[in-house]
């Protein structure tokens, strides 16, 4: 280890105090009406919906349906779209192909009073009404009125299926098949669109999700849909138009709510409890362990504003991670670990000295040795921690492919909550090292060149002249 | 100046009667009392209203009856954020109330009992398969931990056979995680995705804890060679590590105590639900470490030598 001279110190503490800092106001640029988050505050924390009450249900098929995987994408497409429609914008949405199950999670919406969950609900599940309707007639609601409302011409039944494609000057296409019935009906309105210039909205319930122009008459079964879709848009296009011919509907196999009165409380009573034993750790630690006691506050200090950027993603690009009450329980443990690892090294520290070595001898002996018990402790818990977000984890993230044989039999939890534990603890466990351990050795380090700082019983020594 | 070697092992009978007589009762109150599992497990319905007034149970009884064909289970509580009564409907339906047959019952209620103004809190509905299926996952989850645990300790700590500290920190680990059962049974909480996260947290706690105390004996004998019989190592490691252990649980447990005070006084149930286990299952994660991970392990290495 290179020598740690005195300025250390400043600089480690100066960088741990912008850190805490830039939690507590976060970092935006605001350019006329636009603003851009750089870094992120403490109070942009997504609080999960055990806690900040919210809406968690899953859909399946009405029993006795084998779903492809197919129709599960338009099935989830079509939620997603009427999630939109309902105004609940920071939905979650997956779909679990092996149990046939969609999960769907939302908070509450800010602001809604008289939102009603089971109302909500019970609209996500229902069968989506596909149409094909003449031109493009709406009121101010955006809903179709005259003839965009009179003349429907094709329905989901008379739908096939519809494909994403591409044609000959590269450019994603859908493809669409309809059925001899639905034939006869497009040729007809095909040529009348066609003649008097008029395009076909294609609808889902009440809304529009694609309004092509017709630029001739078609007669065959296949019709093409251009556009400047890129890869991604004519799949969900195509998705939302093959929901439409869905031969099941969506059932509910668990569904709760939580009212925000019931969550909000809880929450504020876990950061009032929060900084309440903050405070009785630093103290504790100060007087039972001096020196090292003030380093290790300051580095835990660091640690929690480290775990709420890691929850909240610091970054303005960066995604986080949902806070539920296991994740509040991961964050406890990590910082009880890192609370642990300040308490072996400064304990460490303690019996070098009165085993009667020399302070800087100390100091190197009691962060070496302490180190392996901290290393071998926080690598356990690492583990615990994969195999929690591998469990209850997104079906295809990292940590869930990598356990895909032994969780894989089971799908999607139902569960979110508990992804939050692992994630947490990883997330403690890495700001561990970074803060109990080096910074914290760092830090010490530094300090003990100042004279003033020599004198042993400051590490917990016997006094002596030094 | 150095502090007077502790006799652990001497003491592992009384510690594995404690142990043996707290097991006991844990069982007992679990045949008498019985543990109420959540519906996130077994599966059913749990509606949660908000109401004024008084409103006659069986009356609401029978309209849920008439609505879902199923028995219902009406009990009154009291939420304390609110201050206002609440009506807690509970089915033990096999089939699970559909989202359609929610809103309906709702509805009806609020129509019905308009004077009594009631509003949904909370509802949560699970099918039994599903509530079986997050059981079964959290169960793998633990037997997995175990598994890559023992692993981990085996490859780690070689020096004091690892393979058998492994098997013993385990051991360790489902002593913690029937305390935190009998937390649970005896204080009446339920059985809920909370208790996943109380053993899976403690999971961790306890393994961290047992594993700080093997590195030091790892250490010792390093240092002390093999000179020093198995008991004596391990009672000097414990009586080196026994003022952080108890430091660390201080600082632990006083912050788990902070969040189960503040919880109380504010009457916040579902965390109180979770923190005052937790502390059971701290205190139990170092008592273990101590008291049963390395005499069992001095135990099985002296039964060893003696071979």
């Amino acid at each position: 280890m290179k020598k740690v001279t005195k300025p250390v110190f400043f600089i480690v503490l100066l960088v741990i105090a912008l850190f805490v800092g830039v939690q507590v106001t976060g970092l935006t640029y605001q350019y006329g009406d636009i603003q851009t988050t750089y870094i992120k505050k403490a109070s942009d924390v997504r609080w999960g919906i055990d806690i900040r009450g919210g809406v968690d249900v899953t859909f399946t098929p009405s029993t006795g349906v084998e779903a492809t995987e197919e129709q599960m994408d338009s099935a989830t497409e079509v939620i997603k779209q009427r999630l939109i429609t309902l105004g609940i914008t920071d939905s979650e949405c997956y779909t679990d192909y092996s149990n046939s199950r969609i999960i769907v999670r939302f908070p509450w919406q800010s602001g809604e009073t008289d939102f009603d969950p089971e109302a909500a609900v019970k609209e996500l599940g229902e069968t989506a009404m596909l149409t094909f309707r003449e031109g493009y007639e709406v009121d101010e609601t955006g809903v179709f009125t005259g003839a965009t409302a009179e003349n429907v011409i094709l329905q989901g039944s008379d739908v096939v299926s519809a494909s994403v494609g591409v044609d000959e000057n590269n450019k994603y296409i859908i493809v669409l098949k309809i059925t001899d019935d639905g034939k006869q009906k497009f040729s007809e309105a095909t040529k009348k669109c066609a003649a008097e210039g008029k395009s076909i909205s294609i609808w889902m319930d009440e809304t529009v999700i694609a309004n092509p122009n017709v630029e001739q008459q078609i007669t065959s079964n296949e019709a093409t849909i251009t556009g400047q879709f890129t890869a991604e848009e004519a799949k969900s296009l195509a998705d939302k138009i093959n929901s439409g011919a869905l031969p099941f509907n969506l059932e509910t196999s668990s569904f709760s709510t939580i009212s925000p009165t019931l969550g909000l409380g809880a929450r504020d009573a876990m950061l009032i409890a929060g900084a309440i034993a903050f405070v009785f750790i630093a103290v504790f630690m100060i007087i039972m362990y001096r020196l090292p006691g003030f380093v290790s506050v300051i580095g835990l200090a660091g640690q929690v504003a480290g775990m709420v950027c890691a929850v909240t993603g610091f970054f303005g690009f960066m995604n986080g991670s949902t806070l539920t009450v296991p994740g509040i329980a991961g964050i406890i443990l990590s910082v009880g670990m890192g609370v642990d690892a300040n308490i072996i090294t400064a304990e460490r520290i303690k019996e070098e000295l009165r085993a009667g070595k020399t302070l800087d001898g100390a100091l190197r002996a009691g962060f070496d040795k302490g180190f392996t018990a901290i290393f071998d402790s926080n690598i356990t818990v690492v583990f615990v921690a994969i195999i929690l977000m591998g469990a209850f984890g997104v079906t295809d993230s990292f940590f869930a492919t990598l356990l895909k044989p032994v969780f894989g039999f089971f799908g999607t939890s139902t569960e979110g909550t508990v992804y939050s534990l692992g994630y947490t603890l990883i997330a403690g466990i890495i700001l561990n090292f970074v803060m109990a351990v080096t910074a914290s050795r760092l830090m010490l380090q530094s300090l003990s060149k100042f004279k003033a700082l020599r004198n042993p019983v400051l590490y917990g020594g016997v006094k002596k002249n030094d | 100046m150095t502090k007077k070697t502790i006799d652990f092992f001497g003491k592992r009978k009384v510690f594995f009667t404690i142990s043996l007589v707290l097991i006991a009762v844990i069982a007992i109150c679990t045949a008498v009392m019985g543990a109420e599992l959540s519906i996130n497990f077994k599966g059913g319905t749990l509606l949660t209203y908000s109401f004024s007034g008084t409103i006659d149970h069986n009356e609401v009884k029978s309209d849920i009856q008439t609505i879902t064909g199923s028995n219902a289970v009406i009990t009154e509580g009291e939420d304390f954020t609110t201050k206002s009564k609440t009506l807690n409907i509970s089915l033990a339906s096999n089939q699970g109330l559909t989202a359609d047959k929610q809103f309906e019952l709702t509805n009806t209620l609020q129509e019905k009992y308009a004077d009594n103004s009631l509003e949904l809190l909370s509802s949560s509905d699970v099918k039994p398969d599903a509530g079986k299926e997050f059981f079964l996952k959290c169960m793998v989850a633990v037997l997995l931990a175990f598994i890559v645990t023992i692993v981990y300790i085996a490859f780690r700590f070689k020096r004091i056979s690892g393979w058998s500290a492994g098997v013993f920190a385990i051991i360790g680990l489902i002593h913690d995680i029937i305390m935190v059962f009998g937390a649970f049974v005896i204080f009446g909480y339920e059985i809920n995705a909370n208790f996943m996260a109380v053993v899976l947290t403690i999971l961790g706690y306890s393994i961290n804890d047992t594993i700080v105390v093997y590195d030091r004996i790892r250490e010792n004998k390093k240092t002390l060679g093999r000179s020093v019989p198995v008991d004596e190592l391990v009672n000097i490691s414990i009586t080196q590590s026994i003022t952080r252990t108890i430091n660390t649980s201080i600082t632990t447990i006083a912050a788990m105590l902070c969040v189960s005070i503040v919880a109380t006084i504010f009457g916040i149930t579902s965390i109180l639900s979770f923190s005052t286990p937790l502390i059971v299952g701290m205190i139990s994660g170092c008592y273990s470490t101590i008291c049963i991970c390395c005499p069992l392990w001095v135990m099985w290495q002296k039964k060893k030598k003696a071979k």
